[in-house]
């Protein structure tokens, strides 16, 4: 098997995600992908918050920060600042990513850091054994939300192609073919890029399964211009359908070009130096 | 003609009190750096309502040939700048108050034949000069002329602030600041004043700082090289202090969404190899709680400035208090190591902070530095810095393979290893973990080991906590007892009392507290706590770990700092009332 010999593979170890779950798929075809872009272990940094998806860190041979909940996105793009070199991937549910994390989901999309945030969007709080999450539909019902969900669904996409991200994109955890291309094109993409990746929960969202999104998801044409921020709000707008593929690209400075630590030298910070001769001359 | 009281002063106390955007902050700057030049010690202190425009706020400016640090009642010099200046600060002035303003200002609250008022329209003399932003020069004139300052000084000041401008800018403040002295001199002849204060000897470098910018300066000299924030008042002068010299230092800085993200950024940033700082004051540091309780699980350094302001909630934002002690030491859930230091004296508020970071990268724990609005905005000159025995101590390593984050060690501390420095991978999990950062349900062995491991790291750290100072005689027979920013207020207090018999002791470190600390109480006959609070934090946090209970206790919520006077009087009265 091909997976014995991938680099980022861990082996027999114990997995604490369901049988069936999409996050195995999204775990093998992430290690896939790595080895494909040629990243080492030892290059990437996985950042991820409190929740299922949020263990993928652990099931993957990397340096990981497995933080709060909520708060991937804070501790992934200062990485990043304090050592470019790394490839740094904040991967996390749609509870941490959208709701817990929501402010830094908003404001990490206007800093525009070299990473990529995958998001396991499965529409239904696992760990915590199904409440509604910020992606729930209408009408779901849960030990919580006994008569159903009420609020409006939390649309990831449209967010953030109106923030004027750098790069979104969706997949669906069913079709691994289409998800690797999707991720190849994340973690290459220069500045933040957003992944949504559909995902049925086997457990808890009896709603949403394989068989639901099976019928409802479907592919941006070719002709679809990723430029096009309109366009690109309008397909992202869709609610009965689910269009997968890059939705919108915008080519813009990174956080680290606009700041000016790393126009002298792209040297991490661990390896600067504090020069005190220059401290007492210029305070003392 | 009498001599003004004044005269015979030792140290005089100039307060400017009138609405923000009037031109306190002009005239205190140009005042404080002039009298500094001519060589005198000056101390300046604010206090100011929470508002852009209008309030009424106040700067008093110490000026002595000795060492003046703390805030006193007692003004000299008043200085009015509107109508409501007075009535503000009513309880301070005195029959011996010189008071010189516009007449508007002052007549109606004070009457002219019981109290000492010189009249003057500086915004008619200034609307004769050309415009009536000029008033603020004149101002300044007069009083470095009732110091007898040479009026090179002033000008030199004058051409350098408005350097970039026109020169009829320059020579109009020249003409304004000219006549200002010229005022002054007809003020000391019908007032018979003769200020006899004598400038120090220069004999050593000096530095004029504020408290705000020797925290960052500290940070500075520590190698910090990251700081994420969001702006809180009074906080905030640590980041723009950082901000400003970032260039320079190779400092990130960066203003967060909100605290949550500026501790766990601040943490990421840490993770990967930088020295990393957030400020905020007690508001703000809640929301940190659980990025805190994050530092001591996943063992990353991070220093935290809280600059301290009365709550709770929103409270008062721009005034000063000692409330947030016990916050700083029970924020964030669970068990793990922290330290809290709290400097009493700008100079100390440099070593302190540049420590910090060799705390906490040494332990790998979160280092707390307590201030509050009192010392940030203090500003006095201190001599300059000795940086002989400052150094920068790193703790990473070059992970080789098969590297473990939180490897067991004897005294619990792992060498920390970063990610993309080495062969080996660097997993950090705030769930359990065990050695090599991989969650575990271990119960009965890891997670006992992991507890206990991360506790070894306390009895580390007790072995080099910084000693209390012990001020004045060391066979006391009342021990006055305080931490953090009461310090210049405590020991002018005890100057004045000069009785042998009392000595102060100023802790710099509240937590873990120094071993010697009961050694010190249990020598004096009569204990006199000192706090900036309500319920006594710091006496409480002494009886938690000594068992001594502190029956004494002065303490002040108002929001105002402690002054000289008010502490004389209390501690000789607690003093008196023991005998």
């Amino acid at each position: 098997m091909s997976k014995k010999t991938n680099r980022f593979d861990m082996g027999d170890i114990d997995i604490s995600w369901c049988p069936g779950c999409g996050d195995y798929q999204i775990l093998t075809t992430l290690q896939e992908t790595l080895v494909e872009l040629d990243i080492q272990p030892k290059d990437l940094v996985m950042v991820s918050g409190i929740g299922q998806a949020a263990k993928i860190p652990q099931y993957l041979k990397c340096n990981y920060f497995n933080g709060l909940h909520g708060r991937s996105l804070p501790p992934a793009w200062a990485i990043k600042a304090a050592n470019p070199n790394l490839v740094v991937i904040a991967e996390s549910g749609d509870g941490c990513s959208y709701g817990e994390g929501g402010n830094h989901f908003i404001h990490t999309v206007r800093r525009n850091p070299d990473i990529t945030n995958i998001v396991h969007n499965n529409m239904i709080y696992g760990l915590t054994k199904g409440q509604a999450s910020p992606t729930s539909r209408i009408g779901m019902k849960t030990g919580v939300q006994v008569e159903g969900v009420i609020l409006d669904p939390f649309n990831p996409l449209t967010i953030a192609i109106g923030l004027d991200a750098s790069f979104v994109a969706r997949t669906y955890a069913g079709d691994t073919k289409h998800m690797k291309e999707m991720m190849k094109q994340a973690i290459q993409h220069k500045g933040y890029a957003l992944l949504d990746i559909l995902q049925p929960c086997v457990s808890f969202n009896k709603l949403n399964t394989y068989q639901w999104f099976k019928e409802r998801v479907y592919y941006l044409e070719e002709s679809h211009d990723p430029t096009d921020r309109f366009e690109a709000l309008r397909r992202a707008s869709e609610v009965e359908k689910f269009p997968l593929g890059i939705f919108y690209v915008k080519d813009k400075p990174t956080f680290l070009e606009k700041h000016d630590l790393y126009q002298k030298s792209s040297e991490p910070l661990y390896i600067r130096e504090r020069d005190l001769k220059k401290f007492a001359k210029k305070f003392l | 003609m009498s001599k003004h009281t004044i005269s015979d002063k030792s140290d005089i106390s100039i307060v400017l009190c009138g609405a923000a955007g009037q031109g306190i902050q002009t005239v205190e700057q140009f005042l404080t750096h002039i009298l500094h030049e001519a060589g005198y010690y000056v101390a300046a202190l604010k206090e100011y309502m929470s508002r852009v425009r209008g309030g009424t706020n106040s700067t008093e400016i110490r000026i002595s040939s000795d060492k003046v640090k703390a805030y006193v009642d007692r003004i000299d010099i008043f200085i009015p700048f509107n109508k409501t200046a007075i009535s503000r600060q009513r309880k301070r002035i005195t029959k011996d108050t010189l008071i010189i303003g516009e007449p508007e200002n002052i007549l109606h609250e004070l009457d002219a034949k019981e109290y000492n008022i010189v009249e003057i329209s500086w915004t008619k003399i200034a609307e004769e000069i050309g415009h009536r932003i000029y008033s603020n020069t004149i101002a300044a004139g007069v009083i470095t002329k009732l110091f007898n300052i040479d009026d090179k000084l002033g000008k030199k000041y004058l051409r350098d602030r408005f350097a970039n401008k026109s020169d009829e800018i320059v020579k109009k403040n020249i003409e304004a600041f000219l006549k200002g002295n010229e005022i002054a001199n007809e003020i000391a002849k019908s007032k018979g004043i003769e200020i006899k204060i004598k400038p120090k000897k220069k004999t050593e470098k000096e530095i004029m700082v504020n408290g705000a910018d020797i925290v960052g300066m500290g940070a500075i000299a520590g190698g910090c090289n990251f700081i994420c924030s969001y702006p809180m008042s009074p906080s905030t002068g640590v980041l723009n202090f950082l901000a400003k010299h970032s260039a320079d230092f190779d400092i990130l800085v960066e203003q967060a969404e909100d605290e949550i993200a500026a501790i766990n950024a601040g943490l990421g940033a840490a993770y990967a190899g930088a020295r990393a700082m957030v400020t905020t004051s007690g508001g703000g540091f809640a929301l940190m709680s659980e990025g805190i309780s994050l530092s001591g699980m996943i063992e990353t350094p991070i220093v935290i400035h809280i600059a301290q302001r009365p709550g709770p909630a929103t409270g008062l934002p721009t005034r000063t208090e000692q409330g947030d002690l016990e916050l700083a030491l029970y924020s964030g859930h669970g068990d793990f190591p922290r330290i809290i230091l709290a400097p009493g004296k700008l100079k100390d508020a440099f070593y302190i902070t540049q420590e910090a970071f060799n705390l906490a990268e040494k332990f790998q724990v979160p280092v707390i530095i307590l201030t509050d609005q009192f010392f940030v905005d203090l500003y006095y000159n201190i001599p300059s810095l000795d940086l002989s025995n400052v150094s920068i101590d790193k703790h990473i390593i070059k992970t080789e393979e098969g590297y473990q984050r939180y490897k067991l060690t004897k005294n619990g501390i792992s060498p920390r290893g970063i990610p993309g420095f080495g062969d080996g991978l660097v997993r950090a999990d705030s769930d359990e973990h065990d050695e090599d950062g991989f969650i575990t349900e271990d119960l009965d062995n890891t997670r006992v080991k992991m507890v206990e491991k991360r506790l070894k790291k306390l009895e580390e750290v007790k072995k080099s906590v910084i000693p209390p100072d012990l001020i004045g005689g060391k066979d006391y027979e009342t021990l006055v007892i305080g931490w953090g920013s009461t310090c210049n207020a405590i020991t002018e207090a005890l100057t004045s009392l000069g009785d042998k018999s009392i000595s102060f002791l100023h802790f710099k470190q509240v937590y873990p507290l120094h071993e010697k600390t009961k050694e010190y109480l249990e020598k004096a006959k009569n204990l006199i706590i000192v706090e900036n609070n309500v319920t006594s934090q710091f006496g409480k946090l002494i009886k938690l770990y000594t068992g001594l209970e502190i029956e004494n206790k002065i303490l002040k919520f108002t929001g105002m700092p402690f002054s000289v006077e008010e502490l004389t009087e209390k501690i000789k009265k607690a003093v008196e009332d023991k005998k």
